[in-house]
């Protein structure tokens, strides 16, 4: 066959002896001296710009340092500083606030949306939806707060309008600092509530049909099998779902920014919002990598507290 | 096992009753339920992007009218012209571009190396070095942009540049695991047939294993397209000069320029910046959604 005479065609003549491929010995060193080349890249690039950076983060985190002059040690002073300033813990707060709000509503909509459409699996109406859900997905969260910011206008947006006319009263948006974080968070649910579902489509789509129909069989029927048998056995997939979300969203900048700018006031300040302004806006980039930091260990004990107590609810079969 | 097996064969003859029904239409109240709820949430994703393109095509003057025409009757294309007046917007396009692309060809390239290092190669460390990919999922990109602003623009003196925005998301940590997933599937007989006709490794992996993973390459392109073209913190922390701006931050100061002006110029900017993204996502749907379906199921 042709492709079998490229394939070994000119072999001989390129490689050297100590490589060459007849041998055992040849085709371990081959496979060593390519897998060290091939692996250079990655590696060299996940040092420089991700683990290098995240060392470097942690030792700004005891320097002060405000570009100007070069960094000087102070120990523990920024995250003294930080636990002190209410501006800080204000801003991790509504990032907890708006986090929960955004999990809360993706998760349940996402999976009513996926069992929903796996009702009428397989035909064209579940494709046409499952496309229409994921447009969102494909704008940018910049265009997204953009968008919606428009119609969230308290006097002139749409949303208002509508609401007129069904008879409630104009909301305040994004100009009152009550309900400001949750119209972010609608905003952020609307652009991510695509890939959510996804992910939870993948999950449904796998439940094993015996059980359900077993189930059903049993006299296990509507809310108390959705309950007791569908949602355990989606489990792993709430776990994973959920914990990408929760990591996603403590980081959430995008849809605040824009939308707000973090306000009114400071109502809306996001984490990684506080760490922005810190850094670019006060060149303090020390301090900020104090709170970035305390930002990330606090992604981590999240995610390593949603795994210890999955170990409660998490269904494996 | 035999009741379940009993059970099954008689459901699978009452599909057979109803097989005429269209796959599509409700069966029962649950059903109904269920198509509502999917209707009511489809109309809420497809309106906001109906009132965006609609609302660009209306004059200035009526931008801000309630309630919003949504088929517009005449199309009014000048929003489209002005954008171009208020931002350099074929540059940021432009800008956009060159950073996505070579960003997907990038991270392609790296991490399909890595990938089959990681699947199929072997050397002293090796697994240990995977572990380390591993970890560094774990960090939040976020933690590491101070830094990292600090490398760019002092080591390497590249703050405000294009490249400033390629280089750091070259390497990817998401993109070498995925790759190594879908090297892993692939048989091992496929390789022992082309060494037995006297192919060397790099030919196993060029001629054999390639070509093999292109659905696996066409997930991480469309995620890497996606993810770069719609970037918004990097390029506003990285870049200052508007020319060199990509298109997010061309959006964003767009919107501020238009404060008192008309808003159906930023929305005209919106669908414009939109559609190539919606264009790789035509392309590349069947693999991304069927693709991301399945790592849900690994939880």
């Amino acid at each position: 066959m042709a492709s079998e005479a490229t394939l070994s065609s000119g072999r001989r003549n390129w490689l050297p002896a100590w490589l060459a491929g007849d041998t055992v010995q040849g085709i371990r060193r081959q496979r060593m001296v390519l897998g060290i080349l091939f692996l250079l890249p990655t590696l060299i690039g996940l040092i420089l710009f991700v683990l290098g950076p995240i060392v470097v983060a942690v030792a700004m985190g005891f320097m002060k340092w405000n570009v100007f002059r070069p960094p000087e040690f102070v120990a523990l002073k920024n995250f003294a500083r930080l636990f002190r300033h209410d501006l800080v813990g204000n801003s991790f707060g509504n990032t907890f606030v708006m986090m929960a709000m955004t999990v809360g509503m993706l998760e349940v909509f996402a999976i009513a949306l996926a069992l929903s459409v796996h009702r009428f699996a397989r035909s064209r109406l579940a494709y046409f939806f499952r496309t229409v859900w994921f447009l969102p997905v494909l704008l940018s969260g910049v265009s997204v707060a953009v968008t919606l910011s428009y119609m969230f206008h308290t006097d002139f947006g749409v949303v208002n309008y509508y609401l007129g006319a069904l008879g409630i009263d104009k909301v305040p948006w994004l100009v009152s600092s009550d309900v400001v974080r949750f119209s972010v968070s609608l905003a952020t649910v609307w652009r991510n509530l695509g890939f959510t579902f996804i992910i939870y489509l993948g999950g449904v789509s796998a439940l094993p049909q015996e059980i359900l129909e077993a189930a059903t069989v049993d006299g296990a029927r509507g809310l108390k099998r959705l309950w007791l048998i569908t949602l355990p056995l989606l489990s792993p997939t709430i776990l994973f779902a959920t914990v990408i979300d929760v990591i996603r969203l403590l980081q959430f900048f995008d849809e605040p920014y824009v939308m707000t700018r973090g306000g009114p006031g400071d109502s809306s300040r996001t984490a990684v919002m506080m760490v922005y302004d810190t850094a670019f806006a006060n060149l303090e980039f020390g301090y900020a990598s104090s709170i970035s930091v305390v930002l990330f260990l606090i992604i981590l004990a999240v995610t390593g507290f949603q795994f210890l107590l999955s170990k409660r609810w998490v269904f494996y079969q | 096992m035999t009741v379940i097996n009993r059970l099954s064969a008689r459901r699978r003859s009452d599909e057979d009753v109803v097989e005429r029904i269209p796959d599509w239409m409700p069966r029962n109240a649950a059903d109904w339920l269920a198509m509502v709820f999917m209707i009511a949430i489809g109309m809420l994703t497809i309106m906001p992007i109906i009132w965006v393109v609609s609302t660009s095509l209306r004059t200035p003057a009526e931008s801000f009218t309630v309630p919003p025409e949504w088929l517009p009757e005449d199309l009014y294309f000048g929003n489209y012209l002005q954008v171009f007046d208020e931002i350099p917007f074929v540059y940021q396009m432009g800008n956009s571009f060159f950073v996505t692309l070579s960003t997907v060809v990038g991270q392609l390239t790296t991490a399909t190396l890595a990938g089959y290092t990681f699947a199929r190669l072997y050397f002293p460390g090796r697994d240990m070095l995977f572990w380390v990919v591993l970890a560094t999922l774990m960090i939040p990109y976020q933690a590491t942009l101070i830094p990292l602003f600090v490398i760019i623009s002092k080591v390497f003196g590249l703050a405000d540049t294009l490249w400033s925005l390629i280089l750091p998301a070259l390497p990817t940590a998401f993109g070498t695991f995925l790759l190594r997933q879908y090297f892993l599937q692939i048989p091992v007989e496929y390789e022992e047939a082309a060494m037995m006709d006297g192919a060397n490794q790099f030919q196993i992996f060029r001629r054999v294993y390639l070509p093999m993973v292109a659905p696996g390459m066409a997930i991480l392109a469309v995620l890497a397209f996606n993810g770069k073209w719609n970037d918004f913190l990097t390029p506003l922390i990285f870049m200052n000069t508007t020319s060199r701006f990509p298109i997010t931050l061309g959006i964003n100061d767009l919107q501020r320029y238009m404060m008192t002006g008309s808003i159906s110029v930023v929305l005209a900017a919106i669908v414009m910046a939109t559609l190539p993204v919606v264009i790789v996502y035509v392309f590349g749907q069947r693999y991304l959604i069927e693709g991301l379906m399945v790592g849900g199921l690994k939880g």
